[in-house]
């Protein structure tokens, strides 16, 4: 029926990726944080874009419909509601930590940080 | 065909996406992170979200940058210049070469032959009316048939909230050092308390009101439209919070104590489980909503959603506004030891 | 009330937890928690026996019926895993000094048992289910506890490794979320009974490949198979004694039986082994953990960190088992997660015991203790002892089967690089012996530690020894459990 091929999960995977990527690769706490932001919610794009029907509307159904109405599919968004509650939680406790750690180091870049440690320990 | 505008959506998305990653400006960063967020909520309309997207803009574009402003606040606003790294650009390469991979046997993208259309779904589709009478099949769903999932989720959010007060459980420390003036979540370094601001004073007196009114719209609406508990939840907190970053915390705090804050964090988990408990003396298993009304199992069915939602909207509220005390007061109770901020490295 | 048993093994600590927070109160929050450890054990204990005696226990939640509801499914592995948790968390909560380690703000101990009791309903929550989506619901709770727990930590790095953690399980977290939205997408449902019966004729579809693929990085990464185990040393070095006992006897356990349940009940062990080859992967990455994480415990500094790395040795010891598919090796993996429970929780708390009195878990901070805290330092040898694997000790009893395995199946190799890792155990393990016993006390007027941290210390050391004579209660339900799952998988 539909033709419009997989692209749409292409992208999103992109997404997933930019944000893999800043998480993984770059030293500040903040930063990471936000990568893993962006990673979270290109997951969550993924997932809403498997529920989508071709022609489909809104899981609401309406007072009066005319005729048969299709819906897009819920259950990916009522997982994804959860997914970003996830998401929250996650991101309030990983600042909370990065807090913590500038307060004790007085830096939020990984490279710093380990090197105090170090200068510490020998 | 809704195909052009998904697309310009999707360019918008990358471009902020890019964005984030290589502004070095952290304030700018999270900025454009706000708006990343806002897209993706804009992305889930199309794709038929609107919860999703509602609960994306609320938490993303909202509570999210809040909470990277105000850790910002705390610590530095710069990144430092760091190269580009070559191993995790090839980790990357190849996660994302595998999912690609993985989606090549998936069907198109809007096939309504797809196994998710044809199996399960259909059902929570078909049962919304007849069994639920709730016309808003998301909230049905996540009340009702993963209600378990979602008592799951609402003590996420407790357990990220006793996380951020044994993490900065300095709030009670600063109630002594009077943090009045200098609590503002998004501010310079040099904190400007925006109590002095008119148009910020009269407009969050003004607004807050309402938003606290389209908050209970929201809780109690979610049955029909988008929305329920988690949502309302954080209307609710943002309006506070709102009052918070305009009046200051100690303003704030006479309007919600920490202390209630605290039992009505705890409330809310428990108003979502005692409902699950109920069922289990009334014969039916863990939230069970059918058994709380002998006469109809739809009128239990309504109750049992209705007390689980309100319990969600309690815990979320109390809980966004506790974890913006801790990060505000923490900005309090450091601001009285200059020479904490100064313990710098380089 | 027995028909509800299985909701409430999870209702106990997940109600108790917002009820610390609201009491408020110190004692009566840690009384509660003492309260729901034992209560946990008792229902876990239940529940392991109606197990045995039957047909696995399904509990619908809400009344619906799977796949459209969520349900609990109980088998005797289920049941195997939900007493091991239970027994560590009745156990590690009654310990004398819980808080004793951790940088808690004043009048918050009550937030920090909350913490405790919601890691143990994340726990629980992620063993009990049979719904896919809902591990990762639970698995989400017990994590975010255990970020904050060690957070915790006096030591002024704690903040550091609970941050590297939350970003490696996040990502652990996230992989695991994608693995389980392909499988959703190839079966168009949540339910793991479901899923395996639909994936039956997908064995095929390169999405469910990569969602394999997926599922298994993604609990690797919170297991901490090698070479993804960085984050553990520095986390349960610098958890409070207490969490780290806690954590290194439960969390690694629980996501080692999810992974066997992904194997066995989801894909099925034909398609896992037979088709994408996991066992190629998983052999060699096994033994690398045995040799790197024992090597590196060798040349620890902190006791807390020597544990630690033997810990990433251990877990290779369990992926080994799983690796034979065999009846024998996953009974060895299997009793090793029990095994393995009791002695590292024994052994870190025999360390709280002198982190309680010395106030550092450094070695040589701990030289000599052996004549001042003589009940603590034997407590610390005759776990060490099953940490080798000698006779009469719950050690030996693993790594037997697990010689076995590798012996039916003609590989001598494998068997002789067991014995081999073992003699790593024996190097780490005499390290600290000689630390306690033959070096010059550094203050000799230290006393031995208070009956209330000994005898949770004991109670799991003494275990130890208890099992390793009585093999019949953990290799036979481990070996019950194994062809259980063995059997469902063909």
């Amino acid at each position: 029926m539909s033709t419009f091929g997989l692209w749409h999960y292409w992208v999103v995977i992109v997404l997933m990726m930019i944000g893999l990527y800043t998480v993984i690769a770059r030293d500040n706490l903040v930063k990471k944080v936000m990568g893993l932001n962006l990673f979270q919610v290109s997951v969550i794009m993924f997932y809403v874009s498997m529920g989508k029907v071709e022609g489909g509307t809104a899981p609401i159904i309406p007072e009066q419909a005319s005729g048969p109405v299709v819906y897009s599919n819920p259950l990916p968004h009522v997982l994804m509601l959860t997914a970003i509650v996830v998401g929250i939680a996650t991101t309030a406790m990983a600042l909370s930590l990065v807090v913590r750690i500038r307060e004790t180091y007085g830096t939020t870049e990984e490279d710093e940080i380990r090197k105090l440690d170090r200068a510490e320990h020998e | 065909m809704t195909f052009p505008i998904e697309a310009i959506v999707f360019l918008f998305l990358l471009a902020t996406a890019l964005a984030v990653t290589h502004l070095r400006d952290l304030f700018a960063a999270a900025m454009v992170f706000g708006v990343f967020s806002l897209l993706s909520a804009g992305l889930f309309t199309l794709m038929d979200a609107v919860d999703v997207a509602f609960t994306e803009a609320a938490v993303g574009a909202g509570i999210s940058t809040v909470l990277i402003l105000s850790t910002l606040a705390l610590t530095d606003p710069r990144e430092h210049q760091q190269p580009v790294r070559f191993a995790p650009v090839a980790v990357v390469l190849l996660v994302g070469a595998a999912l690609v991979y993985g989606t090549l046997d998936m069907p198109y993208y809007g096939d309504p032959t797809a196994p998710i259309h044809k199996h399960v779904a259909p059902e929570y589709i078909e049962g919304a009316m007849t069994d639920f009478g709730i016309p808003n099949i998301v909230t049905n769903v996540l009340a009702s048939y993963r209600g378990y999932d979602t008592l799951g989720e609402t003590t996420v959010v407790l357990t990220a909230t006793v996380g951020v007060m044994l993490l900065l459980g300095g709030l009670g420390g600063a109630r002594h050092r009077g943090d009045a003036e200098v609590v503002e979540a998004a501010g310079d370094e040099e904190p400007t308390p925006m109590d002095r601001v008119q148009v910020a004073r009269v407009s969050t007196t003004v607004l807050a009101p309402l938003i606290m009114l389209f908050g209970l719209y929201v809780q109690f609406h979610g049955d029909f439209g988008p929305g329920g508990g988690f949502q309302a939840g954080v209307i609710f907190a943002s309006a506070l919070i709102l009052h918070g970053i305009v009046f200051g915390l100690s303003s704030l705090k006479r309007v919600v104590s920490p202390r209630f804050l605290e039992i009505g964090l705890a409330a809310g988990v428990l108003i979502y489980a005692g409902t699950g408990v109920a069922s289990l003396f009334r014969d039916g298993t863990f939230l069970d909503y059918a058994v709380l009304d002998h006469h109809s199992a739809q009128h239990g069915r309504h109750l049992g959603i209705l007390l689980v939602e309100a319990g969600v909207g309690i815990t979320v509220t109390c809980a966004m506004v506790l974890i913006f005390f801790f990060f505000a007061g923490r900005r309090a109770a450091k601001s009285e030891e200059p020479g904490d901020r100064d313990r710098r490295v380089a | 009330m027995t028909l509800h048993l299985p909701a409430i093994a999870i209702l106990l600590p997940l109600l108790s937890a917002p009820i610390c927070v609201a009491v408020r109160h110190a004692l009566v929050t840690r009384l509660l928690t003492v309260a729901v450890g034992w209560g946990s054990l008792a229902v876990s204990g239940e529940l392991l026996r109606q197990a045995l005696s039957g047909a696995p226990i399904h509990y619908e939640l809400g009344g619906f019926a799977p796949p459209l509801g969520i349900e609990y499914v109980i088998d005797t592995t289920t049941g195997y895993v939900l007493v091991i948790v239970s027994t560590i968390a009745a156990v590690v909560f009654s310990f004398g000094a819980t808080t004793r380690g951790a940088a808690l703000p004043a009048g918050r101990e009550h937030l920090y048992y909350g913490a405790m009791l919601l890691c143990l309903a994340g726990l629980l929550g992620m063993t009990i289910t049979g719904d896919a989506f809902n591990v990762f619901v639970f698995l989400e709770i017990s994590s975010l506890s255990s970020y904050a727990l060690i957070g915790l930590g006096q030591d002024r790095r704690a903040p550091v490794a609970a941050f590297s953690y939350l970003i490696m399980g996040t990502i652990g977290g996230t992989f695991f979320l994608l693995g389980i939205g392909f499988l959703y997408q190839a079966t168009g449902t949540l339910n793991m009974a479901d899923m395996a019966e639909r994936l039956a004729s997908l064995h095929r579809s390169r999405t469910v490949h990569v969602a394999f693929g997926f599922l298994t990085v993604g609990l690797s990464l919170k297991l901490a198979v090698f070479p993804l185990h960085q984050w553990l040393p520095n986390a349960y070095a610098r958890a409070p004694a207490v969490i780290s006992a806690f954590l290194s006897a439960t969390a690694t356990k629980v996501m080692y039986y999810v992974l066997v349940r992904m194997i066995f009940t989801i894909f099925g062990a034909t398609f896992v082994f037979g088709k994408m080859g996991m066992d190629m992967a998983l052999v060699p990455l096994s033994l690398g953990a045995m040799f790197v994480g024992s090597l590196a415990a060798i040349f620890q500094t902190d006791l807390k960190r020597l544990l630690a790395y033997s810990s990433v040795a251990q877990i290779g010891y369990m992926t080994l088992g799983l690796s034979f598919n065999s009846v024998n090796g996953l009974t060895g993996g299997l009793a090793h997660l029990f095994n393995h429970a009791l002695m590292k929780g024994g052994l870190f708390l025999a360390v709280a015991c002198l982190v309680y009195r010395v106030g550092s878990s450094r070695l040589d901070d701990l030289a000599g203790l052996g004549k001042c805290m003589p009940i603590t330092s034997a407590a610390f040898v005759t776990g060490g002892l099953a940490l080798i694997g000698v006779p009469a000790t719950v050690g030996f009893i693993s790594k037997w089967y697990l010689v076995l395995a590798a012996l039916e199946t003609g590989q001598y190799l494998f068997a002789g690089l067991i014995l081999l890792s073992s003699l790593l155990a024996v190097a780490y393990v005499l390290r600290v012996v000689e630390v306690l016993y033959f070096k010059a006390p550094k203050s000799p007027d230290v006393r031995e530690a208070p009956v209330s941290l000994l005898l949770p210390t004991w109670i799991l050391i003494g275990a130890t020894v208890v099992f390793g004579l009585r093999t019949e209660l953990t290799a036979g339900l481990a070996r019950s459990a194994a062809m259980q799952l063995l059997g469902a998988g063909s």
